[in-house]
């Protein structure tokens, strides 16, 4: 059982639990600080928190790790969210001549949230989600992790589940964190293909040439397309379902259809049908007639809020802060395991508290040995304890991002200092 | 900025080669000489002319188009600046030499730099016109003068080998509309970091891979737009910071802040001939003389005798200037408003208020400008029973058809209007409306201001408010400003 029956209202008993014994602000505090390349690059960080009875507050920075835990065991969040690095501290802002304080970096974030799918999902609405709508992440978190890191040449992308109905994806690049608005707003224009809003019926317009990065995209949907999209969400069984996709279609071709489908029932019949007839116009009429790709795209393809990702100042919830509604801690996202992730089995803040009363296992007790003369008695016990929860495996995951960049780092200062770097 | 206080040695005739190289150049040194204070003005308000003109076409004409280009060449060539990179002639026969065109284009350049720093809108503008202004002198450089620019630049952006072309053949081709096989083939490709190309990015017009684009030869001028605009922004900025020093020069800072107030062109707010126009002439004026929005606005407020605030503020400095005096304006709309359900204590006690505010005469004392087509296109957009806006950009096109029908303008003229409308080009399409209703061919003149075009209407008919000379505000040093003002009136004249 993962969920242990969480309750909102025992958030306040949890969160102290939670942030004096499992938050991950070791590893935390080694993300934010980027190796203590830029001078005062954690410092200057905003934070900001939103407490008990939606007490929102802004502007919060620290020094230290320590005072970052400090506070945060004083406050106990009930969700935090992280802005950009600042000119100066943000805690001091007002002290700040006006017009000097400015955002200066960020992480490059995206934010897919289901709800802006609701058009196109009959399984779910709001902020439900449920096995078979949860695809919808899964094809965008491969489609964008691919043009990020294809097209962009970005290497670090850390993928988190929002703790409810999305994902949210960080760049932590250099480059990417170095950003202006203009650039964010550019790669954000790149990465989107569904326009528009209720009152547009049409919201993916192809023509020729088609760019080879909807194609690339069209690959991954195509993968998953007919056991998400024709099975799952039976988009050509029945009425209703059929006459939204028909009414993405030109009107000579949605007539036939119409006839055709009187006696083919089967949907994966009806969708090479669509396909074939795709096809057959594309040799025969002199414009490009994309529409079996218009519409795999319009119930499949990635929708992002631009907003969320042009802002260099723009706040965006935590990982490790927990979902006030759900109970669910936004974990990051193993890729490699992609396929297998299901969001309900994020574990909650009271399915990880209980987990700290089991007693101990043998495992641990050797461990414990071992730990003893590495480290301070409380950063050990801090270490044992979100090890014995389900928690562990999502700060390892953490962990190996971050064992990434700083390789990456440690590659860059070789490259700079007119050395090669011989381990690849 | 210190180029008018070191002093400087003669400059032999090899080093001014190397100096002014090459026609084009991104403006990343000062000038470094003394040079006279006419010589100063002279070149600073030739070359506003010149981007007021860039502006100017650029709002009538598509930049890239034939006619444009045509019109700009000809203004360099009046306002002797460089534009053809051929005329290597260091001597010619009249006129000034090209060392000195491009030397005037650098000089120049830097000057409005002083006077265009200050204000975020002001940069934008300058940093505009200049962005129009290189377009089309780079779009002019034969190909092979292109390499040599990005080289003398230091603009690394690398061609690519012909087996990473034929690699990416496909790619190459399907990224971009205009990529055939043969082009791919024939012309280089250049390797481009993807934060240098944002609008290829943004509309995904370009091969995008591993944080580069692959642009063909053709398109690099976006490239470099891009980094002259970044350039030339970060540069302003800096040159913000050091105008208090350059402002405390007495000589040079009432030319500056005139120079910097010339860029909204003529604003129309003070009138030498104030109260040439009698109220019993408003009426025929509308009808003859109007732009499309005050005949709207003045239909208006005689059918309900009454306009809500927008309407009064677009309709009322309209009238201030034509010409209009604070006493002629507070007998006109009090007469109207009298008419419907205001009486006149209300009036004096609600709205001449507003109207006296309006001519500067009370609060903060701000004597406020008539609006330019600008602004009435882009602010403030008329909801229902609102009379103000555009009507080319904020009515229904039928009912813009009904409107311009019962003014009686021919079928064809307004269909002329209508394509206009659906192109987005609204002052074109007033300007259209100008012709039609003056039966006229070519208005002879870009329009970006209703007061524009009752001027220019006036003119046409010859009638009490055409020949408006306008004054622009004096500074405190008399003998300077005037001699300043002298010249910049003339410009003004031909704005």
């Amino acid at each position: 059982m993962t969920t242990a029956d969480y309750d909102q209202a025992s958030l306040p008993d949890l969160l102290p639990l939670y942030y004096r014994r499992l938050f991950p602000f070791s590893q935390y505090h080694r993300w934010l600080n980027y190796g203590g390349v830029t001078k005062n690059y954690f410092q200057n960080r905003e934070f900001s928190f939103t407490l008990k009875d939606d007490i929102y507050v802004r502007y919060q920075s620290f020094s230290t790790q320590n005072e970052l835990e400090k506070e945060m065991q004083k406050m106990n969040p009930y969700k935090i969210d992280i802005g950009a690095v600042y000119s100066h501290r943000p805690n001091q802002h007002n002290t700040v001549k006006s017009g000097s304080f400015q955002a200066l970096e960020k992480e490059l974030v995206f934010d897919i949230d289901m709800t802006d799918y609701d058009d196109v999902r009959s399984c779910c609405s709001g902020a439900d989600i449920c096995p078979k709508c949860w695809t919808l992440m899964t094809i965008a978190i491969r489609i964008l992790d691919r043009a990020l890191r294809d097209d962009f040449g970005f290497r670090h992308c850390l993928w988190v589940y929002s703790g409810r109905r999305g994902v949210h994806c960080w760049v932590c690049d250099e480059a990417a964190r170095k950003l202006s608005v203009a650039a964010r707003s550019a790669v954000a224009e790149y990465l989107s293909l569904v326009k528009g809003g209720d009152e547009t019926v049409r919201k993916v317009v192809l023509s020729d040439p088609i760019h080879p990065f909807i194609t690339e995209s069209l690959t991954v949907v195509e993968n998953y397309f007919s056991q998400y999209a024709l099975l799952g969400q039976d988009i050509l069984g029945s009425k209703e379902a059929v006459d939204k996709v028909l009414a993405l279609l030109p009107e000579d071709v949605r007539k036939k259809l119409l006839q055709y489908f009187q006696t083919e029932k089967n949907p994966e019949k009806r969708w090479d049908t669509i396909r074939s007839m795709a096809q057959d116009k594309r040799m025969t009429a002199k414009k490009g007639h994309y529409f079996e790709m218009e519409i795999m795209l319009q119930y499949c393809y990635p929708r992002l809020d631009v907003n969320v990702s042009k802002g260099v100042n723009h706040l965006l919830k935590s990982p490790f802060s927990v979902h006030p509604k759900t109970g669910r801690i936004s974990v990051p996202i193993d890729l490699r395991e992609l396929d297998r992730f299901d969001p309900f089995e994020v574990p909650t803040i009271s399915l990880i508290c209980e987990e700290l009363d089991q007693p101990k296992t043998e495992e641990e007790q050797d461990d414990n040995m071992e730990n003893e003369n590495k480290k301070e008695a409380g950063e050990r016990r801090k270490m044992r304890d979100y090890k014995r929860t389900s928690l562990a495996k999502y700060v390892k995951l953490f962990d190996n991002f971050l064992e990434e960049m700083a390789h990456s780092r440690k590659g860059e200062v070789l490259k700079n200092s007119g050395e090669c770097n011989l381990n690849p | 900025m210190q180029f008018y206080s070191r002093r400087k040695k003669l400059i032999g005739n090899s080093q001014t080669e190397q100096l002014y190289g090459h026609c084009l150049q991104f403006y990343g040194q000062p000038p470094i000489e003394n040079i006279s204070l006419s010589e100063f003005e002279t070149f600073a308000v030739d070359r506003l002319k010149l981007l007021k003109t860039v502006e100017n076409l650029g709002v009538s004409y598509v930049k890239t188009s034939e006619l444009y280009t045509k019109k700009l060449d000809a203004e360099f060539s009046n306002l002797n600046f460089p534009y053809k990179i051929e005329a290597d002639d260091w001597k010619p026969q009249t006129g000034p030499s090209e060392y000195e065109k491009r030397r005037k284009d650098h000089i120049s350049h830097f000057i409005l730099r002083l006077a265009y720093c200050q204000t975020e809108d002001l940069r934008r503008w300058f940093i505009q016109q200049e962005i129009d202004l290189f377009r089309y002198r780079f779009n002019d450089l034969p190909s092979k003068n292109i390499g040599q620019f990005l080289q003398y630049n230091n603009l690394h952006y690398h061609t690519i080998s012909i087996d990473e072309k034929k690699k990416l053949m496909d790619k190459l081709v399907t990224s971009s509309f205009a990529v055939s096989g043969s082009t791919v083939d024939g012309k280089d490709f250049y390797k481009v970091p993807f934060q240098d190309a944002l609008d290829l990015v943004r509309t995904r017009k370009v091969y995008l891979n591993g944080g580069y684009v692959y642009i063909p030869h053709q398109d690099i001028v976006t490239i470099v737009l891009n980094d002259f605009r970044t350039r030339l922004s970060k540069a302003l900025a800096l040159t913000a910071r050091s105008l208090p020093a350059v402002q405390s020069d007495e000589r040079l800072q009432p030319l500056l802040n005139h120079l910097s107030h010339a860029y909204v062109g003529q604003d129309y707010s003070i009138q030498k001939s104030i109260g040439k126009i009698s109220l019993e002439q408003i009426d025929p004026l509308s009808a003859k003389s109007y732009p499309l929005c005050m005949r709207q606005l003045h239909r208006g407020l005689r059918d309900s005798h009454h306009l809500r605030h927008g309407g009064r503020m677009q309709y009322g400095l309209f009238l201030k200037g034509i010409g209009l005096t604070l006493d002629q304006a507070l007998q006109f709309w009090r007469s109207e408003f009298v008419k419907g359900k205001v009486d006149a204590d209300k009036f004096d006690k609600a709205y001449a208020y507003s109207i006296r505010h309006m001519f500067g005469k009370e609060g903060k004392r701000t004597d406020y400008t008539p609006y330019s087509c600008m602004k009435v296109i882009l602010s403030n957009p008329p909801s229902q029973g609102d009379q103000h806006g555009c009507p080319f950009r904020h009515s229904d096109p039928e009912l813009l058809k009904q409107k311009l029908q019962s003014y009686k303008v021919s079928p064809s003229g307004i269909s002329q209007i209508l394509e206009l409308v659906k192109g987005m080009h609204y002052q074109l399409a007033c300007q259209k409306y100008f012709e039609l209703t003056h039966s006229i061919e070519d208005s002879g003149f870009s329009l970006n201001h209703p007061n524009q075009y009752f001027m220019e209407s006036q003119k046409l008919l010859g009638g009490p408010g055409a020949g408006v000379k306008v004054e622009v505000k004096r500074e405190d040093n008399p003998e300077v400003a005037a001699e300043i003002t002298e010249d910049l009136d003339s410009f003004f004249q031909d704005a």
